[in-house]
């Protein structure tokens, strides 16, 4: 039962979503007063004693009974009339080029997004909307808050979707993709409805026939939970409460109650939190992108399409270094900001060296196996020098302590920035991707002959920059790779990944 | 001075008359120090004197410096990015690649249309790049955006 949604004509989301919007209160209003309706039937045809305060029965008494009836139930019929036309009137569209929203009863949006500049598609399943078997798209491009957000859509429908906004955006043309795209539909009819939703709960949240198996990596509960326990925020906890036992031998028992068990209740929730939503993590590599999922009760996917990685950072918490676990995040356009920023931009929750190096090979591509490879192993483990420059000794009055790590190294189509003796982290900076480059000084730096290079990206929780380096080094540097982003953008195809060379040729010559 | 980071011959140098809007903000900020220890004095404690003793230090080397400060400004069109560099103790300098543009802001403050100048901001997708030339005549202003915008045009490309 999937529908062509992408056939360029505008459609209507699915006939659940008023419910799922926030209709759901109104059922359950009109479930509480239909319930005490029946309550006050049973009292008087049983003579239960009368309560008095109940407004029911006040209405009853003053012979209101009717209008007040009346009013609720046109209240109620107001409620669902402007859900359901809001629904009517809320439409989209995609086109060859653009996709479009039409939303809204007496403030009316029309909200157009060109689908080239598409940086992302995710796949939010929340758990109540997958009990419907809906999902939520939101399709988003660089900017504040520029998505476009299509909540709800039928959960194979908004598979289709996806696949079919990528396609077009890959510029590949109609005829291949109608190959791959087309993928053997169960037969949906013979299955009961109930059958269906207990297939859909329990699938995993990639659709398999559109994405390549096997996630790259796994990562066992136990391992995520260590990774949880050995955070930050534990450390905090547990500062917390040293804090308050101190406090309370003191003497000032009485905070305990107050703190202690909130505080409680919120740390647990934190953690139970960030587990189910981390659980079931997958990635893997598809022709469209990286897709990433996670989840067990809400699931969410997310697709980057190529070329939609500006910076990389491969970090190691103290706490995790006995176990040898390492973490992912990226900067991404169109996500700075958003709630759900923190989730789209980690790639890797935790892993082994050997997960970080796969998810690496997937968001860098042919990182690993190469020269570059052996840069990242370096990067990520080596105490200092072994491919990378580093920054000279008279640094350590700068930096005590991360002098050493300090330093970086050219890949084939990245920058590798190399820093951190406590936090080791490792940067990397597809040059392709990189807005600006500064190179600038203070006086200290400047006694002691250093610079500092600093590479802007796109806002996001990766900042790439060499707080240290010697000052010649710096400025041939700056030299060597703003030529080398020139470069790199000029070659750079990436917003069009799939299209062919003398399409874009085409392409070009009609502009 | 110390070397500068990247040799400045060909840099293209900022309107002279831009030191007067520099004058006018550095006086500014020096009112706003000395005001700052008025409570101070008035409240009679014991470092109310010195703190004003140092924002009028401050608020003269802030003047005098001004001039220095406005030729420590500087732009130069290479042939595929833009260099700007400004600052003489906190010195910076920023390459951009012309297709990276996103938009071009002319600004210009009071003093500054006083003065007949104007003010060119060049917007990447990295809110961190910051360049903004400051002290151009508005003619020069309004054509060095016509040509950047000419040249992001050439080189466009992607985020």
């Amino acid at each position: 039962m999937t529908h062509d949604l992408a056939d360029g004509g505008w459609h209507r989301l699915h006939p659940a979503t008023p419910l799922l919007r926030g209709g759901i209160v109104l059922i359950a209003i009109l479930g509480f007063v239909v319930a005490n309706f029946r309550e006050r039937l049973i009292d008087w045809l049983f003579g239960a004693p009368e309560l008095p305060g109940d407004p029911l029965q006040t209405a009853y008494e003053r012979g209101q009974l009717g209008w007040a009836a009346l009013v609720v139930a046109g209240l109620l019929l107001l409620g669902i009339a402007s859900f359901f036309l809001s629904w009517r009137l809320h439409t989209f569209r995609i086109g060859d080029d653009v996709v479009e929203v039409r939303s809204g009863v007496l403030f009316r949006t029309h909200r157009r997004a060109r689908i080239d500049r598409i940086q992302g598609v995710a796949i939010d399943r929340p758990f109540f909307a997958r009990l419907f078997g809906t999902a939520r798209v939101d399709i988003s491009v660089a900017g504040q808050d520029a998505k476009v957000q299509l909540a709800y859509l039928g959960g194979a429908d908004a598979d289709a979707l996806r696949g079919e906004v990528l396609r077009l955006a890959s510029g590949a043309r109609a005829a291949e993709a109608q190959v791959d795209t087309a993928h053997p539909s169960p037969p949906g009819e013979r299955e009961g409805i109930v059958n269906q939703r207990v297939r859909e709960l329990l699938a995993p949240e990639l659709d398999p026939s559109l994405a390549a198996p096997e996630s790259v990596v796994k990562i066992p509960p136990g391992r995520l939970i260590g990774s949880l326990v050995l955070s930050g925020f534990t450390v905090m906890v547990v500062l917390a409460v040293a804090l308050l036992l101190t406090t309370s031998m003191l003497g000032r028992r009485e905070f305990l109650a107050f703190i202690v068990l909130p505080g409680l209740v919120a740390a647990i929730g934190y953690y139970v939190n960030r587990f189910t939503k981390t659980l079931r993590y997958s990635i893997a590599g598809t022709p469209d992108g990286i897709r990433v999922g996670s989840g067990l009760l809400s699931t969410n996917n997310d697709t980057l399409p190529p070329g939609r990685v500006h910076a990389i950072e491969v970090s190691q918490p103290l706490l995790w270094r006995p176990a040898g676990w390492w973490m992912i995040r990226i900067n991404r356009a169109g996500a700075a900001g958003e709630a759900t920023a923190q989730a789209s931009t980690t790639m890797l929750p935790v892993g082994t060296i050997d997960d970080a190096r796969r998810v690496l090979e997937l968001l860098v591509p042919g990182m690993a196996g190469s020269e570059t490879g052996r840069l990242v192993d370096a990067g990520l483990t080596a105490r200092r020098g072994e491919g990378f420059t580093d920054a000279p000794r008279r640094a350590r009055l700068l930096r005590p302590f991360s002098w050493r790590r300090t330093g970086f190294a050219r890949g084939e189509a990245a920058l590798l920035l190399r820093g951190g003796f406590v936090w080791r982290r490792l940067v990397v900076v597809p040059l392709a991707r990189v807005q600006s480059i500064r190179v600038s000084q203070g006086p200290v730096r400047r006694g002691l002959g250093l610079a500092e290079l600093t590479v802007h990206t796109v806002a996001g929780p990766v900042r790439p920059e060499l707080a240290v380096v010697d000052r010649e080094v710096a400025r041939e540097q700056f030299e060597e790779w703003s030529a080398a982003v020139v470069i790199a953008i000029d070659s750079d195809r990436s917003h069009r990944w799939a299209e062919r060379p003398d399409d874009e040729r085409g392409r070009s010559d009609e502009t | 001075m110390a070397a500068a980071l990247i040799s400045g011959q060909e840099w293209s140098r900022v309107s002279p008359r831009y030191v007067g809007v520099e004058l006018v903000s550095s006086l500014i900020t020096g009112l706003v120090l000395c005001g700052a220890t008025v409570p101070f004095i008035v409240l009679g404690t014991w470092f109310g004197w010195p703190a004003l003793a140092v924002a009028i230090v401050v608020a003269v080397l802030l003047l005098a410096l001004a001039p220095r400060r406005v030729r420590a400004i500087g732009y130069r069109m290479r042939d595929d990015d833009l260099l700007f560099t400004r600052g003489i103790m906190f010195q910076r300098v920023v390459a951009v690649p012309y297709g990276r543009m996103q938009l071009i802001d002319v600004n210009r403050g009071p003093v500054a249309r006083a003065l007949g100048l104007a003010e060119l901001k060049f917007v990447t997708a990295a809110a961190s790049t910051g360049v903004t030339i400051p002290g151009l005549p508005e003619a020069e202003a309004a054509e060095l955006r016509d040509r950047l915008v000419a040249l992001a045009e050439s080189r466009r490309a992607g985020l």
